[in-house]
């Protein structure tokens, strides 16, 4: 009698398996679609529009009017667009540079067993807790001549102490670095500090050991081991950089004149306000191009050397 | 106690018709700051007691920057508001795009051409038909002044060429004030220099550079002149202007550290509020050699094609409101402006306003009346941005030539047009 019965129960039960079965293979990649289908279409679809529209002659609203790489053309030949482009390597070479040493350094001098680590820590990190517009608009009060540094110096008696880079042309784009650099450095800390803590500490006493001062250690032990996290905080720190926006917009307003125009700004002014569709996605595709330009050899080269190494 | 009256009355009035167009439209409008939030939920409240829904769509931020991106997405979705807030040439960019509808119905019963001027009218009618409302006009090309400070510095009168202002300025500056305060923001660098291009090339001049955009005349010797005069104004300023607001630099001259700035009348707004009276404690007169002129900035509000026969009935009933007597009265005294219909009583103005209608009238009759670039009357977006770019990098680049900036303008608009 149970023969003949078990056999559909038995069926069932494999059925039920095949499809638990299947569920547990397919369920990840059902679960992950959705997102990947999203991120493509609104990153990537939008990317290939925005490309698409740096073609044509749009204005105000898009329409598809083909003018091959004239936009370029007209971008290239704009003189807003070249100071955009140079401050951007001003900006984001002194930013990524500055920002790794100074990280760097708090780090080391953190990691040194200090009384009170914890406290400092915050007040380094805390900066980035901020929002660019915040860190934006205290250091346009705090470099403002009439209001802050200097006139604050020239109060104390220095007459002539001068401070003014923010409103002058040639130095306002150092402004941005100086806010930047206030706002991420910490978060740089944090980055090499936990690396730093990652390292053996049996590595540092073998080459005390073998004679090795400690500057020495650093610069070709400690560095070295630190190669990871320097990737991941110069792929931070330059994504920062290219998207910056909200820091020029409520630092400088892209001023004096605009002389602090970055790419992210230019976009947005011919893209939304100047009714110059075409010619913004033209410099938004310039931007995306920078981007690889920067990332592909980097990550090249990074993920390939992990390989081998 | 009024409105809440109003709205009862209107309700009565709506069930008392029956209302058979009665419809909902949604409205446009950057008029977020005190005054101007203000007046726009008195134009609610009174197209409400029509019987129609007014859906609010404020937008606020950037002169209205703000509001037209986000008009611009909601257009490319295929779902405008019915209502926008929408100025100059702006205006014929959606009419030719097909996106503006039809209000000539209520102009023609209401006879709009007989009381708006027609320069102004002529802006808001796309191929001779009426798309748009202008609700006020304001002026640009005037000159604020504390009168304190000008007495200080031993100055009667307000300065009536560059030449004078200029000594003026010197004077001032002995008096341990600035002359002229300023705010370092591409629009307001452009504002001083179309009052400065306007005074010394005069209006014919003016709109051969600036609507024209008659290249000879961008790269003219009197452009070059305007330029230099121009820059020299950067002397008469404080070294901290970089990227202040119009309004902070207003405050200089009232608190006293500042003699005078060149504005448009919204300026007005903070001389009140501050308490101060005008004739007494400031003046209002126009810039120096611009007296005839008036160089305006209109705002309107543009009605989008409608479908539904309600919603295009309340169109027109919103646009009737606007112009009416009361509404132009109670609105223009909050906002500065003046009414653009030029048969409403301005006994209760103040005496700037009632100056500025007189200037108004003698500058439509003399051709002194030129649209404001600075404030996107004169030109499309694209070419009011390149303009705005070379202006203010010539004003705050201590080497450009105002030779090479003539010719840099005329490229960039070669180039944006």
């Amino acid at each position: 009698m149970t023969p003949t019965h078990s056999l559909p129960r038995a069926r069932a039960q494999a059925g039920r398996r095949s499809l638990s079965g299947f569920l547990e293979r397919a369920l990840p990649r059902l679960v992950v679609a959705p997102s990947l289908a999203v991120a493509l279409f609104f990153v990537y679809g939008y990317m290939l529009w925005t490309f698409i529209l740096s073609l044509t002659k749009s204005r105000m609203l898009p329409q598809y009017d083909f003018a091959g790489f004239a936009q370029y053309a007209r971008l290239f030949a704009d003189e807003r667009w070249h100071v955009a482009a140079t401050n951007l390597v001003v900006f984001g070479g002194l930013f990524v540079v500055i920002c790794l040493v100074l990280g760097l350094v708090l780090a080391i001098l953190l990691d040194q067993r200090i009384r009170q680590e914890g406290a400092l820590r915050t007040i380094y990190l805390y900066p980035m807790a901020l929002s660019l517009i915040v860190t934006g608009v205290v250091w346009r009060w705090l470099l403002n001549p009439g209001l802050g540094i200097q006139a604050m110096v020239r109060g104390w008696g220095f007459e002539g102490f001068d401070f003014g880079w923010l409103v002058d042309p040639d130095m306002a784009i150092y402004t941005l670095v100086i806010a930047a650099v206030w706002q991420a450095s910490g978060f740089v800390m944090a980055l090499f500090l936990a690396g730093l803590r990652s390292i053996d500490d049996s590595l540092f006493k073998a080459a005390a050991l073998d004679g090795a001062s400690l500057p020495r250690i650093y610069w070709r032990i400690v560095l070295p081991c630190l190669r990871p996290v320097v990737f991941s905080a110069v792929m931070i720190l330059s994504h920062i950089a290219i998207k910056s926006f909200d820091l020029v917009m409520a630092l400088t307003g892209g001023g004096p004149g605009y002389a602090t125009d970055l790419p992210a700004t230019y976009m947005y002014v011919h893209t939304f306000t100047r009714g110059q569709i075409g010619l913004g996605s033209a410099s938004a595709i310039m931007m995306l191009c920078g981007v690889l330009a920067i990332l592909i050899p980097y990550l090249y080269s990074e993920l390939r050397g992990r390989k081998h190494g | 106690m009024k409105p809440i009256h109003t709205l009862a009355v209107g309700a009565a009035l709506a069930a008392a018709v029956g209302q058979a167009n009665a419809a909902e439209i949604e409205v446009l409008h950057w008029w977020t700051s005190g005054g101007e939030a203000k007046a726009a939920n008195m134009l609610k409240q009174k197209l409400e007691a029509k019987g129609h829904t007014w859906k609010d769509f404020a937008v606020a931020g950037g002169g209205g920057d703000s509001a037209m991106t986000v008009l611009k997405s909601r257009a490319i979705s295929g779902n405008p508001p019915a209502v926008a807030q929408i100025k100059g040439p702006l205006i014929q960019e959606w009419g030719e795009m097909g996106f503006l509808g039809n209000i000539d119905e209520v102009a023609e019963k209401e006879n709009w051409n007989a009381f708006l001027p027609e320069r102004l009218a002529a802006d808001d009618k796309v191929d001779g038909h009426f798309a748009a409302v202008p609700v006020n006009i304001h002026r640009i090309n005037w000159l604020w002044a504390n009168t304190e400070v000008l007495e200080k510095s031993g100055i009667d009168t307000l300065p009536k060429t560059w030449d004078e202002f200029f000594a003026d300025a010197k004077k001032i500056r002995e008096a341990g004030f600035i002359p002229l305060a300023h705010g370092g923001q591409p629009w307001q660098d452009a504002t001083v220099f179309e009052v400065v291009l306007m005074g010394t090339g005069g209006a014919d001049f003016y709109r051969k550079a600036f609507v024209d955009l008659d290249p000879e005349a961008l790269t003219s010797d009197t452009m070059v002149e305007s330029l230099k005069t121009f820059k020299k104004l950067r002397g008469t300023m404080d070294p901290d202007i970089a990227g202040r607001d119009w309004n902070i630099a207003t405050s200089m001259v009232i608190s006293g550290k500042a003699a005078m700035q060149i504005m448009g009348d919204w300026a007005k707004g903070e001389f009140t509020a501050a308490g101060l009276e005008p004739g007494k404690d400031y003046l209002c007169e126009a810039a120096p050699m611009t007296e005839h002129m008036f160089s305006y900035n209109v705002d309107s509000f543009a009605m989008f094609q409608v479908d539904d026969e309600g919603q295009h009935q309340a169109q027109m009933d919103l646009a009737s409101l606007i112009l009416s007597k009361d509404f132009q009265a109670t609105f223009n005294k909050a906002k500065g402006s003046i009414p653009v219909r030029m048969d409403v009583p301005l006994d209760d103005f103040d005496p700037c306003a009632k100056a500025s209608h007189e200037a108004f009238l003698a500058a439509q009759d003399g051709g002194g009346l030129v649209p404001s670039l600075a404030h996107g009357m004169a030109v499309s977006a694209s070419v009011q941005g390149a303009v705005f770019d070379v202006i203010t990098n010539f004003f705050n680049d201590p080497d450009m030539s105002a030779e090479t900036a003539a010719e840099r303008l005329a490229s960039a608009v070669r180039a944006a047009s």
